[in-house]
């Protein structure tokens, strides 16, 4: 394994593009992989793109590529979209609008499935951000997927969060609403050559006036992302966001929390692991038939559970 | 849970801007539990592999009408071979001549199917084939 991963810290793609196979599917040597990753992550700047479905979340990544390309950057990009709750299948279609960059050897596009996750992003959509931040990316972008009103675990991961609007998705009490609204570190308007999208700037700008935040006051750009229009102003306020993070309080503090959610994940998952074999093995039919029959309750019996769980392990 | 999830490129090489085919098959794929990333129209035969290698493939599926499948699937064979790449199973439909079929399959294409084929019979031989490839496999 230790030489899959140096070949992928020296840049070689199908090596990355394996280790973040093998993340992804949980392979039992996750664990390791990681391990052997996280000294060497924390170098990129992580951008989170999200929107409604056909805000234009594609098509604007696909223009900020060049505009960072442009900047001498080495890009990745991770582009999230829905499984089936049904079959487990999926058609991950985001890089259509970005398969001229496909041949660059400075860009590395992957799409991911949800595969049931429900926050907006794939269940290890941040093991390949920083799988890709440690094989020498410096800027990645995590495209979500559409996303409606509180799909908002990009927050978790992202440094700085663009969240896509368009004109003529409703009124301003849309835009009061709590959930992604309050998440962004840039608004976009997009599709800015559409009726209505001065409504929705101004908007946003009264919604952000009402709000208290922190040193960095969000702006609100209008882009068109098909002509390629606000490009060069969208990458500016990315690239300020990203120095406002390296030289503040907000920045560190944003670095700690991701590390404390980061052992609180694990946690979790190890414990979910450990209680769900612990219930598998001692979920006998009797047992079921006395909670039916309303001889015991669910909570009496959870509670044996995982008193075996700790004594056990 | 370890998952070992197929994961599969649609793609449609040269000019010919017919995409049914290839999006019919997309989602029959995906309706069979696969992961499809689709490219859309137009990639050229080295697009299609570096999209395959970075998003670790295990297939690509070529879709075809204009007459030209012994230049792209060659293309794509070799440009794969190339980067190391040949385990990556190739696969393809549209309107191929039966006649030129043998000669496909003889230079490395896993499977033609033609127009008429259940899109039952394609997943199940990529499930398949995808399954052999991994037992070759030392993952």
């Amino acid at each position: 394994m230790q030489g899959l991963v140096q070949k992928a810290l020296g840049g070689h793609i199908r090596s990355i593009a394996r280790i973040i196979t093998m993340v992804e599917s949980e392979s039992p040597y996750t664990e390791e992989i990681m391990k052997l990753i996280y000294p060497h992550t924390g170098n990129a700047h992580i951008i989170g793109i999200t929107g409604s479905p056909g805000a234009g979340k594609s098509t604007l990544t696909d223009k900020l590529i060049d505009n960072f390309k442009q900047q001498g950057k080495n890009v990745g990009v991770i582009a999230v979209d829905p499984s089936s709750p049904f079959t487990g299948g999926a058609i991950l279609a985001d890089r259509i609008r970005m398969q001229r960059h496909s041949v660059d050897p400075n860009v590395y596009i992957r799409s991911m499935g949800t595969r049931g996750s429900l926050g907006g992003l794939a269940k290890s959509t941040y093991e390949a951000a920083m799988i890709l931040d440690a094989c020498g990316k410096d800027v990645i972008f995590i495209e979500t997927v559409g996303v409606g009103q509180s799909e908002i675990d990009i927050v978790k991961i992202a440094d700085s969060v663009c969240l896509i609007l368009v004109p003529g998705m409703g009124d301003d009490i849309q835009i009061m609403k709590a959930g992604i609204m309050e998440i962004a570190d840039v608004f976009v308007v997009n599709k800015a050559d559409r009726d209505g999208f001065e409504r929705v700037v101004a908007e946003v700008r009264i919604m952000l006036d009402l709000v208290k935040h922190g040193n960095w006051t969000p702006p609100v750009l209008t882009t068109v992302a098909e002509k390629a229009k606000g490009l060069p102003e969208l990458t500016q306020s990315l690239m300020d966001h990203g120095k406002f993070l390296s030289e503040s309080r907000e920045g560190l503090d944003k670095k700690l929390k991701r590390i404390t959610i980061e052992v609180e994940e694990i946690l979790q998952r190890e414990i979910a692991r450990f209680t769900e074999r612990t219930w598998k093995e001692n979920c006998t039919p009797e047992l079921l038939d006395s909670l039916l029959a309303k001889k015991t309750d669910p909570y009496t019996v959870a509670g044996k559970i995982l008193e075996m769980v700790f004594v056990n392990n | 849970m370890a998952e070992d999830k197929i994961r599969v490129v649609v793609a449609k090489p040269g000019l010919d801007g017919h995409d049914r085919g290839a999006k019919v098959i997309a989602r029959a794929l995906r309706d069979s539990g696969m992961e499809v990333i689709y490219t859309g129209l137009r990639q050229t035969p080295e697009q299609i592999v570096e999209t395959a290698i970075q998003e670790d493939a295990d297939a690509i599926g070529i879709s075809i009408l204009s007459g030209a499948h012994e230049y792209y699937f060659s293309k794509v064979i070799d440009l794969l071979k190339e980067k190391e790449a040949s385990d990556i199973i190739v696969f393809g439909g549209g309107v191929i001549p039966e006649d030129d079929v043998p000669h496909l399959l003889e230079i490395g294409a896993g499977a033609i199917f033609g127009p008429g084929t259940p899109t039952t019979s394609c997943s199940e031989w990529l499930k398949n084939a995808v399954k052999e490839k991994r037992a070759m496999e030392t993952r």
